[in-house]
């Protein structure tokens, strides 16, 4: 499993048979040995190209899958040798856990030994040794999940594929499942593809994130970049709390009815966004703007301001400093110029 | 010890009437078929004459019947579980009015589809005259049963997703299907099972027409028997078609709960 292979999709679009179209055309290359996020609302077409590298769909006529330069596009899933884990889990109920850890074994032919051996190494890896002999409806969901990854792994695939694998799980069990799984794909190295609608697993987990948005591919990176760096509003949005101001720029500041920020953009209408955490609450004569406090959350830590700005949108700001605000408070605010985050005005928001 | 509210042993009471009512003309019969003289009733002692005298005139009817029930059985089996895997995955227009189409010798008489088949096929001799004949009428009228009840159990479990997860694993479809969809639709073809063996030994309408006199099945001997002998005669038949049917229901039965029954009792404990 040293690695895996490398998959390129070439202009892979899907319609499905009720014109719905799934996926605008998508070139894409998945490094080997990568973890790999698909990240998007449902319907962004997040499932299908996972589906279309699986081989459970067919591209488009035109498009084209390679693993490590081979064309596998005509490849049914059953000959691609790739690992799946479904959302579902897709166990099989008419099988004991061993059973259906050690099927991909029997399919291949391997012998009751190495069937065995393998059983136990994946039973050990997954800590779920003393459930071999259970059945699936013994099981509860993390448990589900573990049995399907480790039936997905045993049999060596080139590529592992995720499809919302903690979806079903509730929110502690999530957490603990995700560093799981994170350690593993790293131990393994092998080349996987992990589907989800969660920002948060997609930022602990992938080493590389593709946010998609209406079947199209709205950035490609690094969770920092995809952070740090949105390229659209869309992203910009789905990835974390943004705050967004709108104004027309020049000479050095980006002016709006109730005050300014720094600017280094060309001249003319213009928009800047920047996370709660980089507004900093401050005296009158140092302030960028100010704002009256709509709601304010104490969460520990910090507290959580809602600061209502004239025509505009509510601006959202992360405070450490402790003090009570109260709603109805006005405060003054100043944006740290390096964390402005750019974007053309005129780009349409989904 | 628990008291029981006067609603409770109303309801109780009802209950046990509606049984009797069903099963006393059902024991009365049994009863019959082993009593030495029915006219003058109980007291004229007890006999398995008359079943001997069954085994005698009808044997022929009883293995027909039995061959004709495994062959439906089979043919259901061949026929209906592959159909219902179609149905169940090209769920459109068309396939919903194959499903409707196919429940329609149950809604039309026995005689009448009897008849048509007559009619159409009553010209081939050597078929006509052989078993395979009324097997046909028996497999038109038995199929839905098996169709839908396998269609009810895989509409029910997410076999698509089961399936992909086993191609996923390298399985193929033939693999796929005998070692994943069919263990899965096992409860749906029990149950389908049982009702083809049953309706296909029972059936007489249909069969009373597709018969000769060499094919004869058990139903039409029992209404040959109860027409054309003795009333002990046709009663010790009925017995010996109760010997026949209930272990038969209850060995397909077990089949359907074996696997099951293990994994339940370890959860509980």
């Amino acid at each position: 499993m040293e690695g895996g292979v490398n998959i390129r999709l070439a202009r892979c679009g899907k319609t499905f048979a009720n014109n719905v179209r799934a996926l605008e055309l998508v070139d894409l290359v998945i490094p080997r040995g990568e973890t790999t996020v698909v990240l998007g609302p449902s319907g962004c077409g997040k499932t299908t190209i996972l589906r279309i590298i699986a081989g459970l769909e067919v591209p488009d006529s035109g498009g084209r899958v390679f693993f490590d330069d081979v064309d596998v596009t005509p490849l049914p899933i059953e000959r691609r040798n790739v690992g799946m884990v479904f959302q579902s889990y897709a166990l099989f109920p008419n099988m004991t856990v061993a059973e259906n850890i050690t099927y991909g074994l029997r399919v291949r032919g391997q012998s009751r030994a190495d069937r065995l051996q393998r059983l136990g190494e994946m039973l050990d890896m997954m800590h779920i040794r003393e459930l071999a002999n259970r059945r699936i409806d013994q099981l509860s969901g993390g448990q589900r999940q573990r049995v399907a990854l480790a039936r997905a792994i045993a049999v060596r695939p080139r590529i592992l594929l995720l499809d919302e694998p903690l979806t079903a799980l509730d929110a502690k069990l999530r957490d603990t499942l995700r560093i799981e799984i994170d350690g593993l794909l790293r131990r393994l190295g092998i080349t996987s593809i992990y589907v989800t609608h969660d920002q948060t697993e997609a930022m602990a987990l992938g080493d590389r994130i593709i946010v998609m948005n209406h079947g199209r591919i709205a950035q490609v990176g690094t969770p920092r970049d995809i952070y740090l760096r949105p390229q659209t509003a869309f992203v910009a949005n789905f990835i974390g709390t943004m705050n967004e101001l709108t104004g027309h720029g020049g000479g050095g500041r980006l002016t709006f009815p109730t005050g300014s920020v720094a600017w280094n953009g060309s001249d003319g209408d213009a928009r800047v966004m920047f996370r709660p955490q980089d507004v900093q609450i401050c005296d009158a004569n140092v302030a960028d703007f100010s704002g009256r406090i709509l709601a304010a959350f104490f969460l520990g830590d910090r507290t959580r301001l809602v600061v209502e700005i004239p025509r505009g949108k509510p601006v959202i700001v992360e405070s450490s400093d402790l003090l009570p605000y109260a709603i109805g408070d006005v405060v003054c605010l100043r944006v740290a110029p390096d964390r402005l985050i750019r974007l053309a005005s005129s780009e349409v928001e989904h | 010890m628990r008291r029981y509210g006067l609603a409770f042993i109303l309801q109780l009471i009802l209950v046990l009437l509606v049984c009797a009512f069903l099963m006393v003309p059902v024991g009365m019969s049994m009863l019959a078929g082993v009593t030495r003289n029915y006219l003058d009733g109980i007291e004229s002692g007890l006999t398995l004459d008359w079943l001997a005298r069954v085994w005698e005139l009808y044997r022929g009817t009883i293995f027909t019947s039995i061959l004709l029930a495994i062959l439906c059985l089979g043919a259901t089996l061949v026929l209906g579980v592959p159909a219902a895997y179609v149905l169940a995955r090209r769920q459109s227009a068309l396939t919903r009015m194959m499903e409707e189409l196919l429940v329609m010798p149950i809604a039309m008489p026995g005689l009448a589809i009897a008849l048509a088949l007559i009619v159409t096929y009553g010209g081939f001799g050597g078929f006509r005259r052989s078993i395979l004949f009324i097997l046909v009428g028996h497999v038109l009228y038995t199929l839905p049963f098996m169709v839908r009840s396998v269609l009810a159990v895989l509409l029910s479990i997410d076999f698509k997703t089961l399936e992909e997860g086993a191609a996923s694993l390298g399985a193929g479809f033939m693999r796929r299907f005998f070692t994943v969809i069919l263990p899965n639709c096992r409860s749906g073809i029990i149950a389908g099972s049982l009702m083809v063996v049953t309706l296909s030994l029972g059936e007489f309408n249909m069969t009373l027409l597709l018969h000769t006199p060499h094919t004869m099945t058990l139903p039409v001997g029992l209404a040959d028997a109860y027409s054309s002998m003795r009333i002990e005669i046709g009663s010790a038949y009925t017995v010996v078609f109760f010997a026949l049917v209930i272990p038969l229901l209850l060995v397909i039965q077990s089949l359907g709960q074996q696997r099951r029954r293990p994994a339940q009792l370890n959860q509980a404990g």
